[in-house]
């Protein structure tokens, strides 16, 4: 069995509004020299796939499918135990 | 006109879409169930407004993944009409039969009022009602509706005359002021490359009856009865 983790973020370049509210919200907690702040997602997948580059591959084909939508995200995958 | 109206769970607005239909078509519209997977027979085909799996993942993922997508998309490819309200459209955006994403108002609030929209275009089954470039009040009542498509995207969807409305001003005017959820060029709706699938974030259904408040949404659907027959 392997485990994929799966980070979904949204594109550099396209606006990230709850990231920026988490920012200010940082600020005025008085967490200092925070330059940006941008939220996404994390999923655990559990596969049956023992072997990394297939669970990577089928781990990736989901993330095109359904986990991500690419026209705004980016998706990175860590294929592990 | 033979018309179906999508019932995923979590939709809301589907029994409202009906009635205007019926107001304004005289026959009662087919309610679909997401899990049914054929379409064939209707002449318009109606993704509603609501919270489609409770707007899990992302609004529309979901929905644009449930069993009755891929007859719509077949039915769609094929020439007959869809329309998606509100979730309808995310969920068509999601589906890839419009380009582009909804995403959070920019200014992360759930936007529920009455916004002054600017008809584009009058050249398609939906919008061809509406006079040159009038301007309509309808209803939004979203938390996603943020339109962002890439600059290529969104450069051919104006030189094809995509842009079916757009936000603006009282007088008709485009700018920020008249924004509400921070779309890019203030989009509120468009149409798929061959024109039978339109997709918006304001709710006609709830300005098509005079007790409602309006009617300014009705030509929508007596735009669409008229290019049916």
């Amino acid at each position: 069995m392997a485990k994929a983790r799966v980070h979904v973020t949204l594109k550099r370049g396209v606006l990230d509004p709850q990231g920026k509210a988490v920012q200010n919200a940082l600020a005025r907690l008085g967490f200092t020299g925070v330059d940006s702040v941008r939220q996404g997602k994390y999923l655990e997948i559990e596969l049956a796939e023992r072997e990394p580059e297939a669970a990577r591959a089928a781990a990736a084909e989901m993330c095109r499918q359904l986990l991500a939508n690419t026209v705004i995200e980016d998706f990175t995958i860590d294929v592990g135990d | 006109m033979k018309a179906a109206v999508i019932v995923f769970p979590g939709s809301n607005c589907d029994r409202d879409v009906a009635v205007a239909l019926e107001q304004v078509t005289g026959s009662p519209a087919t309610m679909v169930w997401h899990a049914e997977t054929d379409l064939d027979g209707f002449d318009l085909i109606v993704v509603p407004g609501g919270f489609s799996y409770g707007d899990y993942l992302r609004c529309g993922a979901m929905a644009a993944h449930s069993p009755i997508m891929r007859a719509l998309v077949a039915r769609a490819e094929a020439g007959t009409l869809v329309l998606g309200i509100c979730n309808g459209f995310q969920i068509l955006a999601e589906a890839g039969l419009l380009p582009g994403a909804l995403m959070r108002n920019a200014d992360l609030h759930f936007i529920c009022k009455d916004v002054t929209l600017r008809v584009e275009t009058q050249a398609s089954p939906f919008t061809r009602d509406y006079r040159p470039r009038q301007v309509i009040r309808l209803p939004i009542a979203h938390n996603e509706g943020n339109y962002f498509a890439d600059g290529h995207v969104l450069e051919r969807l104006i030189a094809e005359d995509r842009v079916a409305f757009r936000y603006c001003s009282a007088t008709g005017d485009i700018d920020d002021a008249a924004n509400p959820n921070g779309s890019m060029r203030n989009i509120a709706g468009i149409l798929n490359e061959r024109r039978n699938v339109l997709g918006l974030m304001p709710h006609p259904e709830r300005m098509a009856d005079a007790a409602l408040g309006g009617t300014d949404g009705r030509a929508i659907f007596t735009g669409i009865l008229a290019a049916l027959t």
